[in-house]
């Protein structure tokens, strides 16, 4: 009678080396498009805020209590998070997976879905807590004047930068062709990149966008991004930042679930 | 008898209302070579996914080197090494880099991480391409790179999906070597494979499959024989002489085979038929083709 060779034994959840291995994969490949990668993320935003700063910061001078372009230029952070997470998420992990087949020999690897979206989601959050900070030193050169609070933002933006890479492999995860990215984008990253106080704080709307804006991931970020620069609001501050690490807390079990369903037949 | 490095008892998956593999039994003792062999959609690749857990089996035992899938997949794959059927390499970094990665993946510690890409660089045969992107690459380059990948960290378990598919016959004669080597130094390799010949010649046991089913095993000599006997009779002529030729072989109890234009009576050993035809050794073809109904692709 044959018999099986070794002892059985099981490895843990979210091991290091396997964190590692996906980590290396990602940092290894970024050596060979940082540069587009980083000119994306980082030219767009400011755009938006050299276009709105000071083209549309020429006929208001003063939202909210701020200078236009201080108010536009601490907004932005969140603009640049959102561009450097939740798309790079959810176009990467479709390639991925789809076309590239990277994720099978991962996968073939000590490597398992959980460890594997964790692993992306957190190198995106990594770029994105970097590339976050681009629009405010940008203001910072147009005259926004420098606080200690400011050294929180790569925090804010790697928090915020999780849940939307979360966002966006959980998108991937349920996509089944490039197509169905348009109506994630229309429909929900659009409406809420505009109501998050990027531009126009909210309490210039009615009522019912303001309860919505409060539900809106961004919108806190854009609120934290701004009291790091121009003072913290204590608890209410923290609250913001609980609810977005819930927000990614809920994203990382979706996208786990999204591409378990999507990786393992 | 030997350790099984691959165990399965009764695997099943299902795919809907297909079921690509079909309450499959498969013992690969360890330091064997053994084939799969059987035409598209037979279910090799979805055996091959089984034993990595990236397909749950509806149904069955399935064991690797010891661990239970899928639960204690994660384990068996550190001992594991595997090559796809389809190309997964990172195209846009180097050689270098790409075994690189995998170094890590499998789990390398730092101090052994250098040799064990240079070893693989030779094994690959791609030493001075090191720096070289994977989209420079010629086919069998990179066939040979995907190899090296599965190896570097020296699994006692390879898992081969279609090795050769799509090279012409020399790189797939270089390939062949390099897959014989491991098989000396005393890797277990399971392979899956629709060419005959890449079976014959590196297989220690083939499985043959269709339809998710194994419907023959054992060494390639011993699967001739036992379903084709040792001499096969060639008989080519107009459709009705080839039909006439099945009736008679038929009536003597011998099986055949249409091979386009010809009918292969099998097992023809001690027969003296009076029929025109070529008289030749049977070989895994016959077998394949009398088993599967498939001609080979």
């Amino acid at each position: 009678m044959a018999t099986v060779s070794s002892s059985p034994r099981r490895l843990g959840r979210l091991e290091r080396p396997a964190l590692t291995g996906v980590l290396v994969r990602e940092v290894v490949n970024f050596s060979s498009y940082w540069r587009s990668s980083t000119f994306s993320s980082t030219v767009e935003p400011t755009i938006y805020l050299l276009a709105f700063g000071f083209g549309f910061g020429s006929l208001v001078s003063r939202v909210g209590g701020y200078d236009y372009v201080q108010f536009v230029g601490t907004g932005t952070v969140a603009t640049a998070v959102l561009f450097s997470s939740a798309f790079p998420a959810m176009f990467g992990t479709f390639v991925k997976y789809k076309f590239q087949r990277t994720y099978d020999a991962i996968l073939a690897a000590p490597v398992d879905t959980e460890e594997l979206v964790t692993a992306e989601a957190l190198w995106i959050a990594t770029r994105a807590g970097v590339y976050g900070c681009v629009p405010m030193l940008v203001a910072l050169a147009f005259g926004l004047d420098p606080a200690w609070g400011m050294l929180t933002v790569p925090l804010i933006a790697w928090v915020a930068g999780f849940g939307w890479a979360c966002f966006g492999i959980s998108v991937a995860g349920f996509a089944n062709s490039f197509e169905n990215f348009n109506y994630v984008v229309s429909a929900v990253l659009t409406p809420l990149f505009l109501v998050a106080g990027t531009f126009f704080p909210l309490d210039t709307l009615p009522g019912w966008a303001q309860f919505l804006g409060n539900l809106n991931p961004l919108y806190h970020c854009v609120e934290l991004v701004r009291h790091a620069a121009f003072g913290f609001e204590g608890w209410p501050d923290l609250a913001r930042l609980g609810a977005l690490a819930a927000f990614g807390l809920f994203l990382w079990r979706i996208a786990i679930h999204a591409m378990t369903r999507k990786l393992i037949d | 008898m030997a350790d099984l490095a691959i165990r399965l008892r009764g695997a099943v998956k299902r795919y809907g209302a297909i079921t690509a593999v079909d309450g499959l039994d498969l013992d690969v003792p360890e330091g064997t070579c053994v084939g799969l062999l059987g035409p598209n959609g037979a279910g090799k690749s979805t055996t091959m996914r089984l034993l990595t857990a990236q397909a749950i089996a509806d149904e069955g035992e399935l064991e690797v080197l010891g661990f239970r899938l899928p639960e204690e997949s994660k384990a068996a794959r550190v001992q594991c090494g595997v090559t796809p059927q389809l190309d997964n390499l990172d195209v846009t970094l180097t050689v270098e880099q790409n075994l690189l990665v995998f170094a890590h993946l499998y789990r390398i510690g730092r101090a052994d991480r250098r040799d064990a890409i240079e070893r693989s660089l030779r094994m690959a045969k791609l030493v001075d391409r090191r720096d070289s992107r994977v989209d420079k690459l010629s086919g069998g380059m990179r066939r040979r790179l995907l190899i090296a990948r599965a190896l570097i960290h020296r699994p006692r378990l390879v898992l081969l999906d279609e090795p050769t598919v799509g090279l012409d016959p020399q790189v797939r004669q270089e390939l062949w070597a390099l897959i014989d080597a491991l098989r000396s130094e005393g890797t277990t390799i399971l392979m899956s494979t629709h060419y005959i010949e890449e079976a014959q010649r590196l297989a220690d046991t083939v499985m043959i499959m269709s339809h998710g089913k194994a419907v023959a095993s054992g060494s390639p000599a011993e699967l001739v024989i036992e379903h084709a006997g040792h001499e096969v009779l060639e008989v080519y002529g107009p459709p009705g002489r080839l039909v006439e030729v099945e009736a008679e072989a038929g009536a003597a109890g011998l099986r055949t085979r249409r091979t386009g234009t010809s009918v292969s009576i099998l097992g023809v050993d001690g027969y003296g038929f009076d029929i025109d035809g070529e008289r030749r050794r049977a070989n895994l073809e016959d077998v394949f083709v009398l088993l599967t109904g498939e001609e080979i692709g």
